[in-house]
């Protein structure tokens, strides 16, 4: 054990934070939920993809830098620190890209991780249909072959980011006589193919960040195929741990969080009453830093050659619920000011709260509901029996 | 940046599992309560011999010179199957204090020596604790007064025992009166020496804790699927699965915390208290936590004295009040947070908690 930077990892983090300080938008940028926003993200992106920090993990010729975890978590650390924008595309680079390397074909990754690095290509996840939820394996979307291209139809729902981006990696059903998990295929499909209808969903601040998406007839090429026929259920559960364990989430986002969090404690310290809320601060900063050495001893762990199993649910329940604790203890802080729109003359310096306590509310929710991964925990890493 | 154990620090960790679960069980503990110290000469013998007793004296001391990130897991181990005897509180508080002491004080250097030998016993007490726990069967005691640290023999004291709803602690309030020549350090160093060994004592009773966490959870997982209710194993309710997996989630969360302060304890002592009070505190909430969601799957069978739930649950709720209890550490927490000048943010994780 040694929790010491190298020499080459310090010097690394001033690499990135000095192109950060050059690079990083003055003002912030307008949500990506909205048409203009999205677009202002994508060049972010773009922005992002020139200077090779697109993802810094990847291999040099998809435009990454080959960075170990260690290094990508001291990327996270000084994206976060310099307030960089949100990544518009994270369905893409933090999940389908890890899924595209470990399962995907030469050409796949070619095609798809080049087109996601450089910016032009902007994804959306499409498994969750109006009957499968948390039941993912009752997808009923059909995708059958008809000579070299599958006709897809059907429909799927809370599709984040579909509104404006244009790829969607679905879960269907290649085999309709199949049941649960068996016969289904991983597939990706471009959203402005004939036959989609994009209806936009609008979430709790009113914009569209999630949407449905039907299909009716849609044909797309069979190499759009990820994987072997039949082998989708077992892809999507890799995604899924990516999602749920180091990538979608790295602890450097709840720890600024946290640090603004302290940083509002002490600037209304003197106004409140409630003698819990330091200590929901405190407990805050404690979790985001329990977190992150978390995450750090995953990092290290699988450069040393381990994997990551169901272990991933643990990561999910955890800092889901911290953001809502911390988004929570902010509220409390602001207390009448809460409630209003950062747009409010008497908002004052609510900042983003109220945005981050809304998103904050979905955690426990995407990404596999805690009480499903609380089940995950129970039956897979303790052994409980499952009926 | 490696937040990995070494191959030798787990096969290590490994062998003495296997040693302690061989000669520590629930049978073994229900015997020692019929005796009368409570304690097992021979398996301290044996403790001693396996040269985990002088585990963090320096090698020049005759010890084996490894350090608290080499015995953090060990600790855990004794957490797991609940040792009675005080081996953390002797490798981890006892020797390093000797072992520091020795330099200036040859009492210190001769006791050390019999210590590491086998051949004498020595229990420290810490105002955090108030009591002393295994005074009886020391043969020396160092004690505190203010910044001064005592060393005494057993019949230079009163001891006036204390029962412990833990049957397997025993622990006595200390009467002594010292004098200059019972004063081994004071002053400046006295207080470094004292803050070290809490640190220490801290470290060993959270390491505990994770062990005796997951001894519970694997209890109630295992009672959980044996037990038949309505047709069926209680444990496919997930009303009980979410209890064991909240369980599950303290306890691999505390684990980082721990290795942390393990390491900042060897390396950076004097910079460790924040890590060592996250540390004690999180452990403490994920066995107190195991406990209680514990008895609640056991149900009234974790509430009889014939269960041996209750052995590990007891000792988890008495180690979450030692070295500091939750409030002292969680003091501590707030004091170095909310101080205007602390260096926090996403890229201060390691190396700053000055």
């Amino acid at each position: 054990m040694d929790l010491n930077y190298t020499p080459e990892q310090i010097a690394f983090r001033g690499e990135v934070r000095a192109w950060l300080a050059d690079n990083v938008p003055a003002r912030p940028l307008q949500s990506f939920d909205t048409a203009e926003g999205f677009e202002q993200h994508r060049e972010w992106e773009k922005t992002l993809a020139k200077g090779s920090w697109g993802m810094v993990t990847w291999p040099e010729e998809y435009g990454g830098r080959g960075c170990n975890l260690i290094e990508w978590l001291i990327f996270e650390e000084e994206y976060y620190r310099a307030r960089a924008p949100l990544r518009v595309n994270q369905n893409g680079i933090f999940l389908l890209g890890p899924t595209l390397m470990e399962f995907g074909t030469d050409a796949q990754k070619a095609r798809f991780i080049t087109g996601m690095a450089s910016g032009d290509e902007m994804w959306a996840q499409g498994w969750s249909e109006p009957g499968a939820g948390s039941d993912m394996a009752a997808i009923r979307s059909k995708a059958i072959r008809d000579g070299n291209a599958y006709v897809i139809n059907g429909q799927k729902v809370w599709s984040t980011r579909a509104v404006f981006a244009d790829w969607v990696f679905c879960i269907f059903r290649t085999d309709p006589e199949s049941q649960r998990h068996h016969g289904l295929s991983f597939i990706l499909v471009p959203l402005d193919a004939p036959g989609i209808t994009v209806r936009p969903i609008a979430q709790l601040n009113g914009l569209p960040g999630f949407a449905e998406i039907f299909f009716d007839n849609v044909r797309v090429p069979l190499e759009n195929r990820l994987g072997d026929e039949g082998q989708g259920w077992h892809i999507a559960m890799a995604t899924a741990g990516f999602e749920r364990g180091l990538m979608l989430r790295s602890p450097a986002r709840f720890q600024e969080t946290a640090k603004r969090l302290v940083e509002l404690y002490r600037a209304h310290q003197n106004d409140i009453l409630d003698l819990s809320i330091e200590d929901a601060v405190v407990q805050s900063f404690m979790d985001a830093e329990a977190y992150a050495l978390f995450t750090y001893q995953t990092a290290s762990r699988l450069i040393n050659g381990g994997k990551i199993g169901a272990e991933a649910s643990l990561n999910k329940i955890f800092w889901s619920e911290l953001d809502q604790r911390m988004h929570e203890t902010a509220m409390s802080i602001l207390a009448s000011r809460a409630e209003l729109l950062p747009n409010a003359s008497a908002a004052g310096d609510i900042g983003n709260w109220l945005d981050g306590f809304l998103f904050a509310q979905s955690g426990p929710i995407y990404a596999g509901t805690n009480e499903i991964q609380r089940n995950i925990i129970a039956e897979r890493l303790l052994g409980m029996p499952r009926r | 940046m490696d937040f990995t154990f070494t191959e030798d620090q787990l096969l290590f960790a490994d062998n003495v599992k296997d040693f302690l679960r061989a000669e520590v069980t629930p049978q073994s503990l229900r015997r020692s309560w019929e005796v009368e110290t409570g304690r097992n000469p021979g398996l301290w013998q044996q403790l001693v011999d396996l040269g985990l007793s002088a585990m963090l004296v320096p090698e020049a001391q005759g010890g084996l010179g490894m350090n608290e990130l080499d015995f953090v897991l060990l600790a855990q181990e004794c957490g797991r199957v609940a040792l009675a005897e005080p081996l953390v509180e002797t490798a981890l508080v006892a020797t390093p204090l000797l072992s520091s002491l020795a330099p200036k004080d040859d009492r210190c250097g001769t006791l050390l020596a019999q210590l590491t030998a086998g051949k004498a016993r020595i229990a420290v007490g810490h105002a955090a604790n108030g009591l002393v726990c295994d005074a009886h069967i020391a043969d020396w005691l160092l004690l505190p007064s203010g910044d001064q640290i005592h060393l005494l023999a057993r019949d230079q004291v009163a001891l006036i025992a204390q029962d412990s709803i833990d049957p397997c602690r025993r622990l006595f309030f200390v009467e002594w009166q010292g004098s200059d020549e019972t004063c081994v350090a004071s002053g400046a160093e006295g207080v470094a020496l004292l803050a070290a060994s809490l640190n220490r004592g801290a470290l060993g009773a959270a390491a505990q804790m994770i062990g005796l966490a997951e001894a519970m959870i694997t209890m109630s997982v295992q009672y959980a699927t044996g037990r038949i209710q309505f047709g069926r194993a209680i444990g496919a309710n997930q009303a009980l699965k979410h209890q064991m997996a909240n369980c599950a989630v303290k306890t691999e969360f505390a684990k980082a915390p721990l290795y942390r302060a393990a390491y900042t304890l060897s390396r950076r002592p004097s910079h460790a208290d924040f890590a060592v009070s996250h540390a004690k505190v999180v452990a403490g909430e994920a066995a107190l936590l195991a406990a209680k969601h514990g008895m609640q799957v056991h149900g009234a069978m974790g509430y009889t004295w014939e269960y041996d739930l209750h052995i590990f649950m007891k000792r988890a709720w008495a180690l979450d009040k030692f070295w500091g209890h939750a409030g002292f550490h969680k003091n501590r927490l707030h004091q170095w947070l909310m101080n205007p000048n602390a260096k926090i943010g996403a890229d201060k994780t390691f190396g700053v908690q000055a």
